[in-house]
């Protein structure tokens, strides 16, 4: 699967958090691999017409968490999986996720029952992954 | 290079009649930055960048460009400063090839490859006629008359004003690519809040003649901020609030839209016991149209430590 970031501008959210967060997120759902190149600073700067700057200012920070290291001449990769929230931010974030899907659900008239189904279901056909 | 700033001023003032236009303006554009220069219409933003280049006499106080006085910058490092306007002067019977060999002439560290480059970035052809051009054309063209001498300090006053998405894209990232070389400076006033989140490492906000803000883009982002209360039952008078900048009340709720929240405000709040508090950033847009909307008290972020809690 290819990983592009994708920012906004108009966002609350800083554009530096969103190249951060869409990173972990891709780390934490295995879209990026230990190993896997992320572009430059320059490249990426240029690629979403942003002040290198903020990539890099990115990058710091998510260098400083362990995800990502540069190497010299080399470039910059993803360093290591490891648990990107803390479980209270982690339980922060889900609950609007949880909030939109039932909210969702109940518009389009499933019983609960039924969503309790699909979701187990759902669950058993997920790999384990996520965490460490 | 030095780390003196490329642009600085003291006290710099202009009066227009009994009305000042600047008012005791103290600014500091720190070397290779890109600085946003942020205000409503009229708020005194032209008036600056027209003192900042000696086009307009201050009526008091002052002002340094590359370490030099505004009032008397030496010929030669003229040439170290690009300038671009909103209304932008061009020979209409000239090609645009003869533009740029007639523009070179002024400058002796003329760059023909940077000239190509944008010419190129914004498709033009080099023969075509400046009256043959479109709003965003004659901006690309007037853009790469200003980048090929490869200036220092680019100042641009609304670089983006009438441009369509795509002459206006290409401008920021003609701005991004200038980056590339760690010792140049833009300094540029825009309404653009878009292309300053994608470009600008710090900003100034002027309103009504007077300088409010001037620090990094993230401190002026963290420093303005909404604040949700829930209560039970309908929300409870407001009591003073330092740095409130606007309030809204529904049934069961109160967002205020704050600069500078810290501890002391956060107790001031609590103490109307609300059923919880909730942080949430807000977007450069929003927080700038608080910071100079009319209704609530007039903040200041002048500094970095200042916006510290």
């Amino acid at each position: 699967m290819t990983f592009r970031i994708a920012i906004s501008t108009g966002s609350p959210a800083p554009i530096y958090r969103q190249i951060t967060d869409q990173v972990r997120m891709a780390v934490a759902t295995g879209k990026l691999k230990i190993g896997d190149q992320l572009p430059s600073v320059r490249a990426l700067a240029e690629d979403l017409v942003l002040n290198p700057n903020t990539v890099a200012r990115a990058y710091t920070d998510l260098t400083r968490e362990g995800l990502i290291e540069s190497r010299a001449g080399r470039g910059v990769f993803i360093a290591r999986k490891r648990k990107v929230f803390t479980r209270e931010e982690g339980r922060r974030r889900l609950e609007p996720l949880l909030d939109a899907l039932i909210g969702e659900a109940m518009v389009m008239d499933f019983t609960r029952e039924e969503l309790r189904e699909a979701f187990q279901k759902k669950l058993s056909q997920w790999k384990d992954g996520g965490t460490e | 290079m030095s780390d003196q700033p490329v642009i600085r001023t003291r006290g710099l003032t202009r009066y227009f009649g009994a009305k000042p236009a600047v008012y005791e303006l103290e600014l500091q554009v720190p070397p290779g930055c890109v600085f946003a220069f942020l205000g409503r219409n009229g708020s005194g933003k032209t008036t600056t960048i027209r003192m900042l280049l000696g086009l307009l006499q201050p009526t008091r106080g002052e002002g340094s460009l590359l370490g030099h006085d505004i009032r008397a910058i030496p010929p030669a490092e003229r040439a170290r400063i690009g300038y671009l306007t909103e209304e932008h002067q061009l020979y209409r019977w000239m090609t645009v090839r003869e533009c740029g060999e007639f523009q070179s002439r002024f400058y002796p560290r003329w760059n023909e490859k940077i000239f190509r480059g944008v010419i190129g970035h914004f498709a033009l052809k080099p023969g075509a006629r400046v009256k043959e051009l479109s709003r965003g054309e004659r901006a690309g063209l007037c853009l790469a008359l200003t980048l090929a001498p490869d200036p220092e300090l680019l100042i641009l006053d609304d670089p983006t004003l009438g441009l369509d998405p795509v002459a206006r894209r290409s401008l920021v990232e003609s701005m991004i690519y200038l980056t590339r070389r760690a010792d140049r400076t833009i300094f540029f006033s825009s309404h653009q809040l878009a292309d300053v989140e994608r470009v600008a490492d710090y900003i100034a906000v002027l309103d009504r003649s007077v300088l409010r803000a001037s620090c990094s883009l993230e401190t002026f982002r963290n420093s303005v901020q909404e604040i949700r209360l829930r209560f039970s039952a309908a929300p409870p008078a407001l009591p003073e609030i330092p740095g409130l900048l606007q309030a809204f009340r529904s049934e069961n709720d109160l967002r205020l839209i704050c600069a500078h929240y810290n501890g002391s405000v956060e107790q001031k709040l609590r103490a109307l016991s609300p059923a919880s508090i909730e942080i949430a950033p807000i977007s450069l847009e929003d927080a700038l149209i608080s910071y100079l909307g009319e209704r609530g008290e007039k903040s200041f972020i002048l500094s970095e430590a200042e916006a510290q809690p």
